[in-house]
């Protein structure tokens, strides 16, 4: 039996984008929050709570989009040259948001700093949304050419599907960051963002319900892979026990019981994308035969395993890494003369 | 304008900018490692101050590194769709082993680096440092490999595919890796790496001796920064000398044309000169032989000249010459710099002889100038090809991309550099000015 190294590679390329999912979405959305702080030290306290993570967060993105590179090829060069504009003010929002973090508060002046926290948080939520967008795309399925090239253009990105889900994605990193800034927090400031924590966990719900209806109604195609191998039911029904146990946690007091909580949903949520996209990196819509699946886009078995190589040295060292610096800044921020 | 020019600006344009960043990151990223390490091992607290200081400045740059860098990495897919569809088995590898084996360490220990000197032991927090310095040092040895599988190609094969398109792919993972030109443009790159840190020392240390600020502070620094700079300048004599010998054997229309010559024989060396390539002639002065005997051990061996290419597989010949001179007459002028700095050291002069200490205020800008201009020529200079003999720059677009939007990206990169310029150098003149001050501050300023 031939090992199939080209879905191996297709769970690996989405683990690396959900540990991004995970990680940076906290960051993403402690930014999307930050202007609804007021005083200077309570911004300070959101962007220290995030500001020794923030950057490797933002790695396991640079790396999965190289893991991308070369798993699939070819699915790296259409995603990113048709959704051309669209990348490019997320490259730039994401520039911003770098900068921001680090230039903020080097600066006394009131409108120094009010502008980089308007540029953090305008930044953070343009990120969300446009990675929202563009997964929005790929589940409801672009136009390509039988060269495998995008047919459409910049408009034809912002169909409501995709809109819809890059305001789910917005709720969802929101909440998670709301969820992540309360463990980090006390006192007064801590209080006010508990109730916080209701809201974004409501907005989210409201478009998570919202998205799966339409899924369900328009794109039967995610569920084929579902309806084919039924053990993977476990996937919806975790998803939907990791939201509810979200609310459970967060009324009993248990801080860190609902960030894991956010984190499996996280997790199931994507797991669950990837299961309704799969066998196809990228959807033709129309013309389903142009599509690019995890094997006419991959690179050779050959490079798929010295890739595996790689990533079975990689992974344990990232591992250890991140549960590290953690470990290390683990517990309430504390603004101290290193701080930002 | 066409779209191949707007992409070939952007991408050149895009990677200039961030090149200023990330040899800093390596060369300060070394000397933190032996401010560092001298505090530990004399435990006097001028080297910590030391090595606090400039971790504040190598956090702005990093930052700057960071944000600039995710450009780079998405770039390829964005402009150069047929290029990433042609190499990615080959060349996407190792951009996801930097991924896998740099970024991860390099930023996992940043955090500990910046803020974790309250939190972790000493020496805890030197080994964060050194294994940020080791995390830099491996992000460019992907890089180097990546561009000098373009410069070199090696280990791969042709394949064709289904839909009629071919590409290249992995034969041997570590032919790939060791390709012909890699190890010493490695090596190339690190030298110009650590000249830039070493003298962006060097230029503080200088700085504040003439303003007679943190003058033991300024003195400690500039010791070991000189020390790093004289080596690396000189090791970088060897390894320019070793990269032009392989280019010679691997890609000789370059070196002909880095030189102008434009006749195969026995080859000169131009000190400076002009060429004409209307004419097909380089006019300057030049010592007879000596390009010959560099490459090959003798004044009369015959280096192949331009007349052995075809006009349209020449690159564009007066740039290169140009931008190969001026970084070599930079890096022998650094070897100047830091050589007479350790004779003026050992003769006790250094302190008072001002007009050096200007010189180094102002040398920090030579090594950034000599990496960029390094890059033009490895670059310009393997035109017409993005890899080399196999792929043409005008064949590796992105055919879905129009030349509208991507000026209108250029545009946006433009400003938005130009406006992040500006702030680098204000905060980190801010920095340097009152970086040592700060602690006082209660982090005000942080």
């Amino acid at each position: 039996m031939n090992f199939d190294w080209q879905t191996l590679w297709f769970i690996l390329v989405g683990i690396l984008f959900m540990g991004y999912a995970v990680l940076d979405g906290f960051d993403l959305g402690v930014g999307a929050l930050h202007l609804l702080v007021k005083t200077d030290k309570e911004r300070r306290l959101f962007i220290n709570s995030i500001g020794p993570i923030w950057d490797g967060n933002e790695v396991w993105l640079v790396t999965g989009g190289g893991a991308l590179f070369a798993a699939f090829p070819e699915a790296y060069a259409t995603v990113f040259s048709g959704f051309y504009l669209a990348f490019m003010m997320l490259l730039v929002a994401l520039i911003f948001r770098a900068v921001a973090i680090e230039f903020r508060s080097k600066q006394p002046m009131k409108w120094w700093r009010q502008f980089w926290d308007i540029s953090f948080s305008m930044s953070s939520i343009a990120s969300s949304l446009l990675i929202g967008i563009a997964m929005g795309n790929l589940a409801w399925g672009i136009p390509l050419g039988t060269d495998h090239e995008y047919a459409g253009t910049f408009l034809d990105l912002l169909k409501p599907f995709p809109l819809l889900l890059g305001v789910t994605t917005l709720a969802l990193f929101t909440m998670h960051g709301s969820i992540f800034i309360v463990l980090k927090t006390e006192g007064a400031l801590q209080k006010k963002l508990k109730r916080w924590v209701k809201n974004t966990m409501i907005f989210f719900i409201l478009c998570y319900a919202l998205t799966t209806l339409t899924t369900l109604i328009f794109i039967p195609r995610m569920l084929i892979t579902l309806r084919q191998e039924p053990f993977l039911f476990i996937v919806p029904v975790l998803n939907v026990l990791a939201i509810a146990n979200i609310p459970r946690n967060v009324s009993h007091g248990r801080g860190f019981g609902a960030f894991l909580s956010s984190c499996a949903a996280l997790v199931c949520l994507i797991t669950l994308f990837g299961i309704g996209v799969y066998p196809n990196m990228v959807f033709s819509n129309p013309s389903p035969e142009n599509s690019l699946t995890v094997y006419n886009a991959a690179s050779s078995v050959g490079t798929l395993k010295i890739m595996s190589l790689m990533a079975a040295i990689g992974f344990p060292l990232i591992l250890s890494y991140t549960v590290s610096i953690y470990w290390v800044f683990r517990g309430k921020v504390k603004l101290d003369s290193h701080s930002y | 304008m066409d779209a191949l020019t707007l992409a070939r600006a952007q991408f050149g344009f895009t990677l200039a900018f961030h090149y200023i960043f990330p040899p800093l990151s390596i060369g300060l990223g070394l000397c933190l490692v032996f401010f560092e390490g001298f505090y530990l091992f004399t435990r006097k607290k001028l080297y910590l101050d030391i090595a606090r200081f400039y971790t504040r400045i190598f956090g702005l740059i990093f930052a700057m590194g960071v944000a600039t860098g995710v450009v780079m990495e998405f770039q390829f897919g964005t402009n150069w769709s047929s290029y990433s569809r042609f190499v990615g088995d080959v060349f996407g590898s190792a951009l996801a082993a930097e991924g896998v084996f740099a970024f991860f360490l390099e930023s996992g220990f940043l955090g500990l680096l910046l803020f974790g000197w309250n939190r972790i032991k000493p020496r805890t927090h030197f080994f964060a440092t050194l294994m940020v310095c080791l995390g830099a040092h491996f992000s460019a040895i992907w890089i180097v490999i990546a561009n000098s599988w373009q410069q070199t190609p090696a280990g791969y094969h042709l394949v064709g595919q289904p839909g009629g398109a071919i590409r290249a792919e992995v034969t041997n993972f570590w032919q790939v890796v060791f390709n012909p030109s890699t190890l010493d443009r490695c090596w190339h790159v690190y030298m110009g790496a650590w000249q830039a840190g070493a003298f962006a020392v060097l230029s503080i240390s200088a700085y504040f001796l003439l303003k007679k600020k943190n003058v033991e502070f300024a003195k400690a620094a500039l010791k070991i920064a000189l020390v790093i700079a004289a080596t690396a300048s000189l090791l970088q004599l060897f390894s320019g000398h070793e990269s032009a010998k392989v280019v010679s054997l691997t890609q000789p229309a370059k070196l002909a044309a880095y030189e102008g010559h434009y006749i195969t024989g026995p080859a000169p060396l131009y000190l400076f000169g002009w060429v004409d390539e209307k004419n097909s002639r380089t006019h300057g002065v030049y010592i007879p032989g000596l390009l010959s005997y560099l490459v090959a051990g003798s004044t009369d061996v015959p280096v192949t000249g331009l007349d052995a290419f075809t006009p349209d597989k020449r690159p564009p010949i007066n740039f290169v010459f140009q931008t190969y001179h001026a970084m070599v007459a930079i890096g022998m002028t650094l070897i100047a710099i830091a050589w007479f700095g350790l004779f003026l050291w050992w003769r006790g002069l250094i302190w008072k002889t001002r007009w050096f200490l200007w010189v180094l205020v102002f040398s920090v800008l030579l090594p950034q100038a000599a990496n960029q201009l390094g890059w033009f020529s490895a670059e310009v200079g393997r035109q017409p090809y993005i890899v080399y003999n196999l792929m043409k720059t005008s064949d590796a677009l992105s055919k879905t991309v129009k030349a509208s939007e991507i000026l209108t990206s250029l545009i946006m990169f433009g400003l938005l550099y130009l406006l992040l310029g500006i702030l680098f150098v204000y905060l980190l003149n801010d920095k340097i000015q009152h970086g040592l001050q700060m602690k006082e501050e209660k982090g005000h300023r942080a």
